[in-house]
């Protein structure tokens, strides 16, 4: 056990001392890892913040029912009787006059109101379900456009379908570029491992000939790799934090123009221990194909 | 201890660097393994260290079979030997305390105490005072004595030296083959491949005389 923890304790001390003698090709390696870590970051860090636009713009979900022109009172008591029966949740009833007089408040609208022979806007009726799933508001709508003297249903919610499509779009395709940029980290690695073994070949021949086993011989390198990918994780945090910092102040302005307050989300801490166990994962899986292929040649 | 029997190696090519040979060796002597250049005395050593395999016959070290041995199990078995290599293989790239704690950092022994037994392993070769330096800035007969350093800081059972004298004057050789008789006088098998005959007078070793791969009658 002692035995065991020194050895991995040398393994560390040496994948450290490696990393440290060559500060520029160290330095290199690091920006390679780190950016191709920033981007599907980067990428998963927006796709969450629009989410959360998109959850916080669709609160309250609407059908807006228009009955037609002729429609009379008997008609919207029906209406209402069959609201009554298949939605849960709340409705409002908006009578044509009252929408006009609405129309004719808006600034700009009394006189074109006014110029108007008679009233062309439909009794409707607002309608807020309780359940708000799309798929459950597409299928209420369709029944409700069924119904007699209905004009028209507009689902006022339907952007927020189109919006979930992109977003699972977004995300595939994020996912897709972390798998390429995650293939080139191990790639990364492969290749800085492959120059450490040539230049540490005499230590492998000696370590080999007076006893070491074939895990010590590899082990440092295994750590040499995950260090370095972690590392790169690391920048990689740095980099997305820093660019959303630096981007947080105008998109709140931009939120105020529109009225809206919302404050960019930067990564969570739990984001940073996903990219450095990521890098650190990556860095170990390019260390161990590398020094497999390079190892193997060498064997007496 | 050492049990050789129709021990042969023939290398890729054909060559026979070694063939049929038979001796024992018990634990605790000294060994001479001398013969001209080309007699197999090198191949001889790294049969011994299982470095290289034997074609043909068995050889016994410690009850075990070489021949037959995994290829897991040879780590260990080589941590049993002390080895001085002909062409010597020190680290040039780090300090000669650090050359001589490889072999305690391979079978894990704690920094601190690793660092004591490599500071008495090079006070044993009259180097302590240059643990801090790089084994380049070291005189031919000081490399060869880190290499004997790094040989016993293990505390091996058996000493293998390929040529340690080979280029240095009668002094420094005398100094060296003193360092071997001390631990032959400790209970350490030691086995020594030389040209060099004009030791054996001194210390009347056990001699393997060999002559193209041919051991002749001591
Ligand atoms: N790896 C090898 N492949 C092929 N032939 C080899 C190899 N190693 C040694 N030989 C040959 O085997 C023979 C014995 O070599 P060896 O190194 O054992 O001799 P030696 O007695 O140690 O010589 P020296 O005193 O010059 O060191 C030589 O003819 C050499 O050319
Ligand atoms: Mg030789």
């Amino acid at each position: 056990m002692r035995a065991w923890f020194a050895q991995h304790r040398a393994a560390v001390a040496s994948a450290l001392r490696r990393l440290w003698s060559a500060p520029l090709n160290t330095l290199l390696s690091l920006l390679a890892i780190g950016i191709a870590l920033t981007l599907p970051a980067a990428g998963f860090v927006l796709l969450d913040n629009l989410r959360d636009v998109g959850r916080s713009a669709s609160g309250v979900q609407q059908l807006s029912l228009f009955l037609t022109v002729e429609a009379g009172k008997k008609d919207v008591a029906e209406i209402e009787s069959r609201l009554a029966r298949t939605v849960r949740g709340k409705w409002r009833f908006v009578a044509r006059d009252e929408a006009l007089k609405r129309l004719q408040a808006s600034e700009g609208m009394a006189e074109i109101v006014a110029s108007l022979p008679r009233n062309p806007l439909p009794d409707a009726f607002i309608v807020e379900p309780a359940e708000a799933a799309p798929e459950e508001l597409e299928a209420l709508k369709k029944t409700i456009a069924a119904w007699p003297k209905v004009a028209h249903v507009q689902l006022d919610s339907a952007w927020i379908k189109r919006f979930d499509a992109f977003l699972r779009l977004g995300r595939l395709a994020v996912t897709l570029l972390a798998a390429i940029f995650a293939a080139g980290l191990v790639a990364v690695t492969f290749n800085t491992i492959r120059l450490q073994v040539l230049s540490q070949a005499a230590e492998v021949e000696v370590a080999r000939l007076i006893g070491a086993t074939d895990a010590f011989v590899r082990r440092p390198f295994y750590y040499f790799g995950a260090l370095q990918g972690a590392l790169g994780g690391l920048l990689a945090f740095a980099l997305v934090a820093g660019g959303l910092r630096l981007l947080a102040g105008p998109v709140a302005e931009l939120a105020a123009l529109y009225g809206g307050r919302f404050a960019l989300a930067g990564p969570g801490w739990s984001a940073a221990a996903g990219l450095v166990l990521a890098g650190a994962g990556l860095g170990w899986l390019g260390a161990q194909l590398s020094v497999s292929l390079s190892l193997a040649r060498a064997e007496p | 201890m050492i049990l050789a029997s129709g021990l042969t190696k023939r290398y890729p090519g054909g060559h026979e660097a070694v063939r049929e040979i038979s001796f024992e060796i018990s634990a605790g002597e000294m060994v001479f393994i001398t013969g001209h250049s080309g007699a197999g005395k090198s191949t001889l050593v790294k049969l011994i260290a299982a470095i290289e395999r034997p074609t043909a016959g068995s050889l016994v070290v410690n009850g075990q079979n070489l021949a037959a041995l995994r290829k897991s199990a040879l780590p260990y078995l080589r941590r049993h030997f002390g080895l001085v290599f002909q062409d010597q293989k020190l680290l040039f790239d780090r300090s000669v305390l650090d050359n001589v704690l490889l072999p305690l950092q391979i079978v894990g022994l704690p920094r601190r105490e690793a660092v004591r037994r490599a500071q008495a392993a090079l006070d044993k070769v009259g180097l302590l005072a240059r643990e801090k330096a790089r084994p380049i800035a070291l005189s031919g007969g000081e490399q060869q004595r880190l290499a004997i350093a790094r040989a016993v800081v293990n505390r091996p059972t058996v000493l293998l030296a390929d040529e340690p004298t080979g280029n240095l004057d009668a002094a420094a050789a005398l100094e060296v083959l003193e360092i071997f008789e001390s631990f032959h006088r400790v209970g350490v098998t030691v086995v020594v491949a030389t040209h060099d005959s004009q030791w054996i007078e001194r210390y009347r070793p056990h001699v393997l005389r060999l002559d193209h791969g041919r051991l002749l009658a001591a």
